[in-house]
């Protein structure tokens, strides 16, 4: 009789608990990260802050509408290869699969790009990857949010016009392009001829071969031209051995303006005194002093929970641009909730359907403790980019200053490139646009 | 004519640092035979070291942060480090493999160098630091006064300090007891072991020199460029020197740094333009394969002769 109570007891037990592990849903999100190697410095502040807003989501709010958010690592180490390695590791992994890849390398973005429509998995490339993405009619699974490498080049045209009292003011100027010599490097090409045909002045580009840390014939080069203004499109080594060259050749900083991939603390601080003015765009600002920002702190390292190892780089700009990637998935769970209900885990497909439907204005990056820390942004079918601004930040010696509220893009002009681009490539691979008037 | 001046003397003060990285594989190769993939991988563990040393030591011994007390004891600590990875190099990997093909040591040198980025970067963090040596990367006043010729005072030091390490090294191979047993030993391990020769204590003289060596390259290059994974690339600046200068001699490697150089500098500028630019990373291994198909060897490197 004793046993029998006994194993009746602790099948109820048992039940109770399978029950409770049931009803407790579970949202996975893959993270393909890359902490040792090259790029690992950027990638443990990139993956390591979107690791604590979703840690500090589940602390603070129990999850999204009552779903714990949950992840897995992959170690990529930016590697294309096992980029797709952990692409195919992950991707049904969880309840519903991986629900999203932000690959944060745009070797992997290209690798997978045809797979994650094939698998139904949304894919987000904040300010990297192709940029005619851009165009949801013809990449339905693709959502290079925020801004795109082409709307960043018309921003920092713009705000040099700004700095010089007008854009009619750049007719008859120099402006040098001193890029990386790489797809990454040349994607600026495209967009700063047609800046130069409109406004009317001068692009001497001068490229850099990988990985850029010798750069004396280059500044020699740019000391011989004097262009008015230095547009760094740098990545890694390349940025700070910029800056130290063109010290070393008397350039003012002041006037050398660096793409979002040549400006955070990692490009500045190994420059030391040589990066002081250097100015640099970005779609994310550095900085703690932000609510959002506080409540990591209070919520995740306060509980001993973070996962940076050097607390440190908290409000970094790389580690703000992680969080940025945090912002947009929780929000997009969000979104896809009210459409297809709470307390559940997403599918790909609704997950789509939510970063889809993203509308952060600012009043909703108010309530999410966000405002000034990212540009307001509304995706739609059509336009899967949902904003195109940057702010414009300067190294003062020690930490980056805002300078300058969101600055637009030449949206027409950028819009007609990315749009005849996707037509090209939609041609090329046989797809049929999508009528965004049907899509709901 | 100034501009050319500007680029030449530019490339040549480049020329020497390629030489100080290609310095630390010429001394494994010639005590070895081995062609040591890793020394790019040393050139980054040692930097980051000392960097690292640099930041925990005022916490450890209250000692001002920033101070000379402080950059000395961390130069210090860095190289007993750079030493105690040259005796492990050869007791766990090297003496296991003696007398193997010099493929199967290239092979544990390839090995060895993912090991050691790994732990670099799994002791010290990835985080990119600065390094401040105290020496100002500023063109040299009275030059820029009296010619209008830009030349870095950093890289004339640097130069500076790299050619005394290039001349120590090169006098205590030909001259001392030490160097000559490291050619005995780089000709033939079993006849240097039949002589007398203690291998094992060579080698681990020659890994803890090639680890100094490999500091001196790191904290010049850390503080030109940034402490960061990058310094591992380094490596592929020395390679072209090395085809040119030989893989044995220490005058080869000064000698093909200034040819490497001084050559990749003028062809960047003066023939880049017409190819797209960018040619500074292949320019010097086409320049090193043609001087290949003339003298193979290289410009001082030995002759090898066999008997039929």
């Amino acid at each position: 009789m004793k046993l029998k109570k006994t194993v009746l007891l602790g099948a109820t037990i048992a039940g109770l608990l399978a029950g409770s592990y049931a009803s407790a849903a579970e949202q996975f999100i893959g993270l393909p990260s890359y902490r040792v190697g090259p790029y690992a410095a950027g990638g443990s502040a990139l993956f390591g802050a979107w690791i604590d807003y979703m840690q500090m989501i589940n602390e603070r709010d129990g999850g999204v509408g009552g779903v714990k958010l949950v992840w897995e690592e992959c170690e990529t180490e930016y590697n294309n290869a096992r980029g797709v390695e952990c692409y195919e590791r992950l991707k049904n992994k969880g309840e519903t699969g991986n629900s999203v890849f932000q690959p944060i390398s745009t070797g992997i973005t290209y690798s997978v790009l045809e797979k994650v429509a094939q698998d139904k998995i949304p894919m987000v490339t904040i300010g990297y990857g192709r940029t005619d993405a851009a165009d949801g009619r013809v990449f339905p699974w693709v959502f290079p949010m925020v801004t795109t490498y082409w709307s960043q080049a018309s921003g920092i045209v713009n705000y040099i016009g700004m700095k010089e009292g007008g854009m009619d003011k750049l007719k008859g100027k120099k402006i040098g392009l001193l890029y990386h010599d790489s797809a990454y490097g040349k994607e600026s090409h495209a967009i700063m001829d047609k800046l130069a045909a409109k406004h009317g002045f001068e692009v001497i580009k001068i490229p850099v071969a990988h990985p850029g840390n010798e750069q004396q014939s280059q500044w020699l080069q740019i000391r011989q031209a004097r262009p008015d203004y230095v547009i760094l499109w740098g990545w890694g080594v390349m940025n700070p051995t910029a800056l130290k060259s063109a010290a070393k050749t008397g350039y003012p900083r002041e006037k050398m303006i660096g793409v979002w991939w040549s400006g955070a603390e990692e490009d500045t601080i190994p420059a030391g005194s040589a990066a002081k003015g250097f100015t640099a765009a970005g779609f994310n600002v550095a900085g703690t002093n932000y609510p959002l920002i506080k409540d990591i702190e209070k919520y995740v390292y306060a509980k001993g929970k973070g996962n940076m190892e050097d607390k440190s780089r908290v409000g970094g700009v790389y580690y703000n641009r992680g969080v940025v990637s945090g912002i947009i998935t929780v929000e997009a769970i969000r979104k896809a909730q009210e459409k297809f209900g709470k307390g559940k885990a997403l599918t790909g497909e609704q997950m789509r359907w939510g970063f889809e439907h993203l509308d952060m204005d600012a009043k909703h990056l108010a309530s999410i403790g966000a405002t000034g820390f990212m540009p307001e942004m509304k995706i739609s079918c059509l336009d899967h980019e949902g904003s195109g601004k940057v702010k414009f930040q300067q190294w003062d010696g020690s930490k980056w200053k805002v300078l300058t509220d969101w600055v637009d893009s030449d949206k027409p002009l950028v819009r007609d490139m990315i749009e005849e681009s996707a037509a090209a490539y939609a041609k090329e691979k046989g797809i049929t646009p999508r009528d965004c008037s049907k899509e709901m | 004519m100034h501009f050319f001046l500007e680029v030449l003397i530019g490339g040549l003060l480049s020329g020497v640092l390629y030489a100080l990285v290609a310095l630390g594989f010429v001394l494994i190769f010639k005590a070895s035979g081995v062609f040591n993939f890793a020394q790019g991988a040393m050139v980054f563990f040692a930097a980051l070291t000392f960097v690292g040393f640099q930041e925990v030591l005022p916490g450890w011994t209250g000692l001002e942060e920033g101070g000379s007390a402080v950059f000395w004891l961390a130069f210090a600590l860095a190289l007993i480090s750079m030493i105690v990875l040259g005796v492990l190099t050869e007791k766990i990997v090297l003496r296991p493999l003696v007398n193997q093909p010099h493929i199967t040591l290239f092979m544990a040198t390839i090995g060895l160098s993912y090991l050691i980025e790994g732990i670099a970067q799994g002791v010290w963090g990835a985080n990119v630091r600065g390094l401040d040596l105290g020496i100002e990367d500023v063109p040299v006043e009275w030059l820029m006064e009296s010619s209008n010729i830009l030349v870095s005072k950093f890289d004339v030091v640097a130069a500076g300090i790299a050619g005394v390490l290039v001349a120590s090294l090169a006098l205590l191979f030909q001259y001392t007891k030490i160097g000559r047993a490291l050619r005995a030993v780089a000709d033939d391990h079993q006849a240097a072991l039949s002589i007398g020769i203690p291998l094992r204590h060579i080698w681990v003289i020659v890994w803890g020199v090639a680890g100094f060596v490999a500091l001196i390259a790191g904290m010049i290059w850390g503080a030109r460029n940034g402490v960061q994974f990058a310094l591992t690339y380094t490596a592929l600046k020395a390679l072209p020197v090395l085809i040119l200068g030989g893989f044995t001699s220490v005058p080869g490697a000064i000698v093909g740094g200034l040819i490497i150089g001084a050559s990749e500098k003028l062809a960047e500028v003066y023939i880049g333009p017409f190819v797209g630019g960018g040619i500074e990373s292949w320019f010097p291994y086409v320049l090193a394969l043609v001087f290949l198909l003339v003298r193979p060897e290289g410009l001082f490197g030995e002759k090898h002769i066999d008997r039929v």
